[in-house]
């Protein structure tokens, strides 16, 4: 029975463990960390049973209460869904993986609670990701926005001010979502996605359609951060705390992201998004506008977190333009770059996390080559991600800007390819200012400070909880790429909608 | 002409404190004042459902003999209004969530005006 029920077992596993930890861990506050790793344990199990049942018999519906849709909410899991929601669950476990010793040393973490709040924003992006139908998309997206202002809010003394000002663009993009739903509900008469479906092509020239979808694409865009909608995310990734951000900029954006592929595509329809409304145009102009400026403004930043959260507004813009693409390549390399760019930004942040665990800051400026003698570990899992950034192959990175750019060459926009092989210049630029500081040294050091040097850069890494993960995340980046192949033909070409 | 605003004076008036949430959310420096505009905008979108479904001459929709099933005219929707209920909860947990935000930044910067706030935070950030 609860094999059959598996579609449905991820949020609510997550949604009753996030409402346990307080009570369970009033006491000992231990167990509060040891419940979220079952849970999301168990989410990663259930994750990696769906892909594989949904790859073998096709789409799962799971009715909620057994009401049958359109009347009653129903998941679904089809090949894009269970794929996204495999990412989300194995980051998280790895990050939280990673967060046993971190959450002790920051100072104003209460563990339990936050705890709780971690297990509700995973809860949020499984539902936005699995769920059917439109409001109840909206509800998650709610849950997931609220727990995350809560997170963002526990990290320096900057947070609570980065956490309002995502909050009042959080909410109004959540606003400007459940509007659209509105509209679509006044002509349709339906929430669920699949009903609005059938229903749509007879409404294809209603104003109120086209109404509906333009507040929704604004809804996500800011959810997702394209780039004028962009804002809130820099300070909020750079204040946070290093968990927080490490769960959500992996993860966060992505939603929106596949909340808007979702609607445009499998909804809306591919040929009126893109050959009538030229929605999908404007999101691939906007996303190559804000790859360029994420990536210039992430070489002008001194701080390691703040480099990442601008170097996030550009990879965003990679998926955008993959989605604005519309041909099945870019779809391809949209959605490779979501579990790519997962991979590449939790091992760069949790790489971040433990400098500042070891060195007490990130600042790019004050790094210099001891730290790749003290942290050696950190410091390669940190190259190798940065390469995935750049694109080198065989990592991951290469393959996903390698399907973005063939479709940019199918649909001869030869801009946007410009705009991918300029924005990896530019990516090279910011990671190797990086990666020169901590692997060459200074001309001016000559020999004689050789034995100072030598005294304080024996090996001193970090803890192997919080070492392990960030390890696993690069070379999985490594092995993910050469298994490139295996991905695409297996899970992602079976992805793409109908009529691209 | 004048039946068009007439006739959809809840969508207008919808209209008209959406912009003005809008406004306020984006225009104005003072964090609770935001906040403000913010729940405007919400309000005003769940003020939008309401009359989505409105309707004269039609009764709750709960059986009634007089009435009967095949007549669904004379029933109100009552899904949109339902659906305001979980969008007004949502609203409350987001304002105190924000209000708590408000609250722990004055402790902090003893200030709710943006122009000064980010000053302030620059200053942090160099030291």
């Amino acid at each position: 029975m609860i094999i059959r029920n598996s579609a449905a077992l991820i949020p609510l596993i997550l949604l009753f463990t996030a409402v346990s930890i307080p009570i369970v861990a009033l006491k000992k506050k231990q167990i509060a960390f040891f419940m979220v790793m079952i849970a999301t344990s168990l989410s990663v199990i259930i994750s990696f049973y769906n892909i594989f049942r949904v790859l073998k018999v096709g789409t799962i519906h799971y009715h909620f209460g057994g009401w049958i849709p359109p009347i009653g909410i129903e998941y679904v899991l089809d090949p894009l869904s269970s794929f996204i929601c495999l990412v989300i669950n194995v980051i998280a476990l790895l990050v939280l993986i990673h967060s046993k010793k971190i959450i002790e040393m920051e100072s104003n973490i209460k563990s339990v609670p936050y705890y709780a709040l971690v297990l509700l924003m995973l809860t949020g992006f499984n539902g936005i990701v699995l769920t059917g139908d439109f409001f109840n998309l909206y509800v998650f997206l709610e849950i997931c926005s609220l727990a995350m202002y809560g997170l963002i809010s526990v990290g320096g003394k900057q947070a609570p001010v980065a956490a309002f000002r995502y909050l009042i663009m959080g909410a109004i993009g959540g606003s400007f979502y459940l509007l659209g739903v509105g509209f679509l509900y006044i002509k349709t008469g339906s929430l669920n996605m699949a009903d609005v479906r059938s229903i749509i092509p007879h409404l294809y020239d209603e104003p109120t359609v086209i109404v509906a979808i333009s507040l929704m694409v604004i809804g996500f865009g800011i959810k997702m951060a394209v780039f004028p909608l962009h804002g809130w995310l820099p300070d909020a990734y750079t204040y946070a705390p290093t968990t927080s951000s490490a769960l959500i900029a992996p993860t966060g954006t992505k939603i929106g992201a596949y909340a808007m592929l979702r609607t445009l595509f499998f909804v809306f329809g591919v040929n009126y998004v893109s050959k009538t409304l030229h929605i999908t145009d404007i999101l691939a102009w906007l996303s190559a506008i804000g790859i360029i400026y994420g990536s210039i403004m992430a070489i002008a930043q001194k701080g390691m977190k703040r480099m990442l959260a601008y170097s996030s507004v550009s990879q965003i813009g990679y998926i955008g333009l993959g989605i604005g693409l519309c041909n099945p390549l870019g779809l391809i390399g949209a959605v490779l770059h979501v579990m790519n760019h997962a991979i590449m930004k939790a091992c760069l942040f949790l790489v971040a996390g433990n400098y500042r665990v070891k060195l007490g800051h990130s600042n790019i400026f004050k790094l210099n080559d001891n730290i790749r003698k003290k942290m050696p570990w950190t410091t390669a899992a940190f190259t190798v991600a940065a390469l995935s950034m750049i694109g080198i192959p065989p990592t991951l990175g290469f393959f996903s800007k390698w399907y973005l750019a063939l479709g940019t060459i199918k649909n001869s926009s030869w801009i946007f390819l410009a705009v991918l092989l300029i924005s990896s210049l530019l990516n090279a630029v910011y990671f190797f200012r990086v990666l020169e500081k901590v692997y060459l040294k200074p001309m001016s050091s000559n020999d004689l400070e050789e034995p100072n040097m030598s005294k304080n850069s024996k090996a001193d890494e970090v803890s192997s909880s919080a070492l392990i993960p960030v390890l696993i995340l690069s070379v999985a980046l490594i092995i993910l790429g050469l298994l490139n192949t295996i991905i695409v033909k297996g899970i992602i070409e079976k992805m793409i909608p109908a009529g691209m | 002409m004048i039946n068009f605003f007439l006739g959809h004076y809840g969508y207008w008036f919808a209209i008209l404190l959406m912009c003005l949430g809008l406004y306020g959310a984006i225009m104005k420096k003072n964090l609770i004042k935001k906040l403000i505009g913010m729940t405007i905008f919400q309000t005003a979108i769940i003020i939008f459902f309401v009359a989505s479904s409105s309707k004269w001459g039609a009764t709750v929709p709960i059986f009634d003999e007089k009435i009967g099933v095949a007549n669904t005219a004379k029933y109100i929707n009552p899904l949109p209004h339902t659906l305001m209920l979980t969008a007004i909860v949502v609203g409350v947990a987001t304002m105190g969530v924000a209000l708590a935000l408000v609250i722990t930044t004055y402790l902090r910067y003893k200030t709710l005006d943006e122009s000064v706030l980010l000053k302030r935070m620059k200053k942090d950030n160099d030291n």
